[in-house]
C-alpha cells in the first residue's frame, strides 16, 4: 500500500462485507464506518522512525494511558515515548503487572487497554494476562519489541516466539518487521481487539523496524478481507424467539458479560421489564442488570444462589444473552436446564451452539438484538398475549425467601469474610469499582457486594487468574481516578503481583486493597476440607492469626509507602474501612484476619448435576414446598 | 465418523498454516488430510482439509476455522458436486522376473512408472481415496519400499468458482 494515497474507509468496509459465508443465520453484515478508532485527525506524509510512528500512531488512536517496562529490543520505543505529552507511560515492576493493568483499565471504561513489553521474557511475561483476556474477551492490544528481523530463529539473545506462543490465547497476533506496516498494523489490531467479540490482540516488531526510516501518514487503510462482525439480528430467528417467549411460563434472562461488553445494560433493563422475565447475572456480568431490581434472583453457577440456580434448572426458556454455557454455571451439562428451550443471542456465531444446542440462535450485538427483541415481542403480543408467570415468580420468590446468600458465624473467634467484604461494599456503595483476585474471596466478593452498574465488578473468571486483582485495580484506578478502586484480595492472591504498589505509590494511583487474610490458599482449603477429609496439603501460607506472620502485609505496605492497616475483630471493621475511604493520596493496604474455616455456599459440587446444589455441607434445598 | 472436505481461503500469509493445523489439536478435532497451495490470486492460498467429524462437531470445527483473522472463506465439498483426488508415489521392489507385472499392474489403474532402478519401480497414480486403496492393495504383495502420499484435493463441479467473490472483494 502507498503511505502517500489518503485511505477510503468506505471501500474498505464495503470489502469487508462481502467476504467469508456466515454459517449462522445473519440478515445482514454491519461494519463500522470507519474501521481505524480514534479521531481520525488527517496526517499529511512525514518521514520519522519506526519508533517515532508507534508513538504516533498510538496518539491518532487516543491513546492516553500506556502500561509497560523497557528492555533491549523496545528501547528505541521508549526514546519517542518520553517526549509524548498525550501518552501517561504508567512503568510496572512486573510485564504481567502490566498486562492485568491493561485489563483493568479495558474492563473498567469500555476503551481499549496497552501494554508494551520487551522480547522474550518481557513477552511472556504477558501471555498470563493476554490468555486471560482472551477468556473473558477483555479489548487490549499487548505491543512487543523483537529482535533484530535478521537474527529471528537464531536462538538469539531474549528471543521467543511470542505470536507462535500467543496464537491459540490472542484474538489475532502479528509480526511487524518493515518499519512502513507499523502504522495500518496498529490501526488493525485496535479494529480487532475493540470489535466483534472484544479481545487480546498482540504485535510483535522487531528491531530494526522500530529503528528504520518510514513515511507516516494517517489514518491508514485496515485491509481485515477475513474478518467481518455481524451486528443486527436476523428477523426470522427474532419471530421465532417472541414466538417462545409468548408461550414460555418459565422463562429466564441468561445475562453473560457479553450484555456489558456491548454497553447493552440499559436495552436489557428495558427489556427484562417489558417481559417480567427473572433475570441471572453471571461471574463476568455482575451489574449488567442492578442487584436491587426485583427482578434479578442472583448469580448461577457453582457458588450461585439457590434462586438463580432453580431458575435455570427449572426454567422452559432460556434467553441467553451475551453468554456462553460455561461449566461453573451449567454443572453437568446433560443435566443442565433439561426442560428448557434455547434462545441464545451472542456476536460470536463459534458460541452459539458450542455447548448447548440452541433452538433459536442470534449472531449479532446486544445493543442492537435486545431492543429488535423486544419489538419482536410486542408485535407478537398483540396477537398472542404472553402466558402468565405468577406461578413461577412464586416459586423464584419462596425460594428467594428461604435461601437467600448468607454465612454462618465463625467458631473461632475470628472474623467471618463475608462480613467484612460486605461491610466494604455497603460502606462505599455502588459507585466504587470492586476489582478481585481468584479464589474464596472472589466468591464472596461476587455475592455479598451489591452491584448496580455495569464494569464496576472486575476479576478473572474464565482463566481464573491468581494474582489479577492489585494490577488490574490500578489499571481500573487509571482509566477512572474519580472513583474509589476496591482490590478485594486474598492472602495468597496478593503474594503473587503486590509489587505493582510500588507503581501505585510512585504513580500516585490510590486504591485500595482489603487483603481477606484466611491465611491459606482458600478455595483449595475448602476442596480439602469437603473432598479430602481435611488434608489440608499445602495449603497453609502462614500469614494470619498466631502464625509466623510471613510477611507481615502491613510491615509490607509500610515499605512500599503505602498505608498498612490491620483489622482483626469485627468491632474494627467499619472503623479500618471508613478509615481507608479517607486516605485518597496514597494505596492504603488493610490486613482483614479472618476465619480459615468460613466456606463459600451455596455450592454445587464439580461434577455433578445442578440439581445436587448444597446450602451448606450436605444440606440440599428443599425444592417444591406445597406446589 | 464419516469424512468431510472442506475448502479453506487464507490469506497467504506467514504462520497461517500453523494457526489452521492448531486450531484443529487445540479444539480437539481430527484432521485426516490436508493439502495446501497458491490459488489463481495473488496472496490467496487455499487449503484443502479432511476432517473426520459430524454435525455440531462440523460446525464447530467450521465457526472456529471462521474466527481466524487469516480465514477468508470456507466452503463445504460435498463427495456429489465436486471433484476430489488423492495423488501417491509408491516405490515397489521389482526385479527383472516381477517387472512386467508391476508395470502391468500399474497401467490396470492408469498409474505411471516415474522411476526405474534394477530392483524397484516408483509408480505414481492419482485418484480418489477407493483407487488409491485398490492399487495399494495390488502392489502390496510385490514389496512396497515407501509411500509417499498428497492430502486430497477437491473442486466443485460446474462454472462456479469459490473465489470468485473473494477476489471481488479483494480488489475492491
Amino acid at each position: 500500500m502507498s503511505n502517500s494515497t489518503p485511505a477510503n474507509p468506505a471501500s474498505v468496509a464495503n470489502s469487508i462485507n462481502r467476504t467469508k459465508d456466515a454459517t449462522a443465520a445473519v440478515s445482514s453484515v454491519v461494519e463500522a464506518s470507519n474501521p481505524v478508532q480514534g479521531p481520525n485527525t488527517i496526517v499529511a506524509p512525514t518521514q520519522m522512525t519506526g519508533s517515532q510512528a508507534i508513538v504516533r500512531s498510538l496518539e491518532e488512536l487516543g491513546v492516553k494511558d500506556v502500561f509497560g517496562l523497557p528492555g533491549g529490543a523496545i528501547l528505541p520505543t521508549y526514546d519517542p515515548l518520553m517526549d509524548s505529552t498525550k501518552i501517561n507511560h504508567v512503568l510496572v515492576r512486573h510485564e504481567q503487572g502490566a498486562g492485568h493493568a491493561a485489563q483493568g483499565f479495558a474492563m473498567a471504561s469500555g476503551e481499549v487497554g496497552v501494554c508494551i513489553a520487551t522480547s522474550g521474557p518481557g513477552a511472556t511475561n504477558l501471555v498470563t494476562a493476554l490468555a486471560d483476556a482472551n477468556m473473558d474477551s477483555v479489548p487490549m492490544v499487548a505491543i512487543t519489541g523483537q529482535v533484530h528481523s535478521a537474527f529471528i530463529g537464531s536462538d538469539a539473545f531474549q528471543e521467543a516466539d511470542i505470536v507462535g506462543i500467543t496464537m491459540p490465547i490472542t484474538k489475532h497476533a502479528f509480526l511487524v518487521t518493515k518499519a512502513e506496516d507499523i502504522p495500518k498494523t496498529l490501526a488493525s489490531a485496535f479494529y480487532l481487539a475493540q470489535t466483534g467479540r472484544p479481545g487480546p490482540v498482540l504485535v510483535d516488531i522487531t528491531k530494526d523496524a522500530q529503528q528504520a526510516d518510514m513515511t507516516f501518514s494517517w489514518p491508514p487503510k485496515v485491509e481485515l478481507p477475513g474478518y467481518r462482525v455481524v451486528t443486527r439480528g436476523h428477523n426470522k430467528q427474532l419471530r421465532e424467539a417472541a414466538k417462545l417467549i409468548a408461550g414460555a411460563t418459565r422463562p429466564v434472562l441468561y445475562v453473560g458479560g457479553g450484555v456489558i461488553k456491548a454497553n447493552a445494560h440499559e436495552e436489557l433493563k428495558e427489556f427484562a421489564e417489558f417481559i417480567n422475565a427473572p433475570v441471572v447475572t453471571t461471574l463476568t456480568a455482575r451489574g449488567a442488570f442492578p442487584d436491587s431490581h426485583v427482578q434479578h434472583v442472583g448469580m448461577p453457577g457453582m457458588h450461585g444462589a439457590v434462586s438463580a440456580v432453580t431458575a435455570l434448572q427449572q426454567s422452559d426458556l432460556l434467553i441467553t444473552l451475551g453468554a456462553r454455557f460455561d461449566d461453573r454455571v451449567t454443572g453437568v451439562l446433560s443435566s443442565f436446564a433439561p426442560n428448557a428451550k434455547v434462545i441464545h443471542a451472542d456476536i460470536d456465531p463459534a458460541e452459539i451452539s458450542k455447548n448447548r444446542v440452541a433452538d433459536v440462535p442470534i449472531v449479532g450485538s446486544l445493543d442492537e438484538i435486545i431492543p429488535q427483541l423486544q419489538e419482536a415481542c410486542a408485535t407478537r403480543f398483540e396477537n398472542e398475549p404472553q402466558a402468565d408467570l405468577t406461578g413461577w415468580w412464586g416459586l423464584l420468590n419462596r425460594l428467594r425467601e428461604t435461601y437467600p446468600i448468607g454465612y454462618t458465624q465463625t467458631q473461632d473467634g475470628l472474623s467471618a469474610p463475608q462480613n467484612v467484604i460486605q461491610r466494604i461494599g455497603e460502606l462505599t456503595g455502588p459507585d466504587g469499582v470492586y476489582v478481585a483476585g481468584v479464589g474464596q474471596h472472589q466468591m464472596w466478593a461476587a455475592q455479598f457486594v451489591k452491584y448496580e452498574r455495569p464494569r464496576s465488578w472486575l476479576n478473572s473468571a474464565g482463566l481464573g487468574t491468581m494474582g489479577f486483582s492489585v494490577p488490574a485495580a490500578m489499571g481500573a484506578k487509571v482509566a477512572q481516578p474519580e472513583r474509589v478502586v476496591w482490590a478485594i484480595d486474598g492472602d495468597g492472591c496478593f503474594q503473587m503481583t503486590n509489587q505493582e504498589l510500588a507503581t501505585c505509590v510512585i504513580n500516585k494511583i490510590p486504591i485500595k486493597v482489603a487483603i481477606i487474610n484466611n491465611s491459606s490458599l482458600g478455595m483449595v482449603r475448602q476442596w480439602q476440607t469437603l473432598f479430602y477429609d481435611g488434608r489440608y496439603s499445602n495449603t497453609d501460607l502462614n500469614t494470619g492469626h498466631g502464625t509466623a506472620r510471613i510477611p507481615d502485609f502491613v510491615k509490607l505496605a509500610d515499605a512500599y509507602g503505602c498505608v498498612g492497616l490491620r483489622c482483626e475483630r469485627d468491632e474494627d471493621i467499619d472503623a479500618t474501612i471508613k478509615q481507608a475511604l479517607e486516605i485518597n493520596d496514597r494505596p492504603v493496604v488493610i490486613d482483614f484476619v479472618v476465619s480459615a474455616d468460613s466456606m463459600v455456599w451455596p455450592m454445587v459440587p464439580s461434577g455433578v448435576s445442578n440439581d445436587q446444589i448444597q446450602i451448606a455441607k450436605g444440606m440440599t434445598p428443599e425444592w417444591e414446598e406445597e406446589d | 465418523m464419516a469424512k468431510h472436505t472442506l475448502s479453506v481461503l487464507v490469506e497467504d500469509v506467514p504462520g497461517v498454516l500453523t494457526r489452521v493445523a492448531s486450531l484443529f489439536a487445540r479444539r480437539a478435532f481430527n484432521i485426516h488430510s490436508l493439502a495446501v497451495g497458491p490459488t489463481e490470486i495473488d496472496g490467496i492460498s487455499r487449503m484443502t482439509v479432511v476432517v473426520d467429524a459430524e454435525g455440531d462437531s462440523l460446525e464447530q470445527v467450521t465457526k472456529q476455522l471462521n474466527k481466524l483473522i487469516n480465514v477468508i472463506k470456507i466452503v463445504e465439498l460435498l463427495p456429489e458436486t465436486s471433484v476430489q483426488r488423492d495423488h501417491i508415489m509408491v516405490k515397489v521392489r521389482a526385479d527383472a522376473a516381477t517387472r512386467l507385472q508391476v508395470t502391468q499392474a500399474a497401467e490396470l489403474f492408469r498409474a505411471s512408472v516415474i522411476d526405474v532402478s534394477t530392483d524397484s519401480l516408483v509408480v505414481e497414480a492419482t485418484g480418489n481415496a477407493a483407487k488409491i486403496e485398490a492399487l495399494l492393495a495390488i502392489l502390496e504383495p510385490f514389496g512396497i519400499r515407501e509411500i509417499v502420499q498428497s492430502g486430497t484435493l477437491a473442486v466443485g463441479r460446474g462454472a462456479k468458482s469459490m473465489s470468485d467473490r473473494a477476489l471481488k472483494s479483494l480488489s475492491a
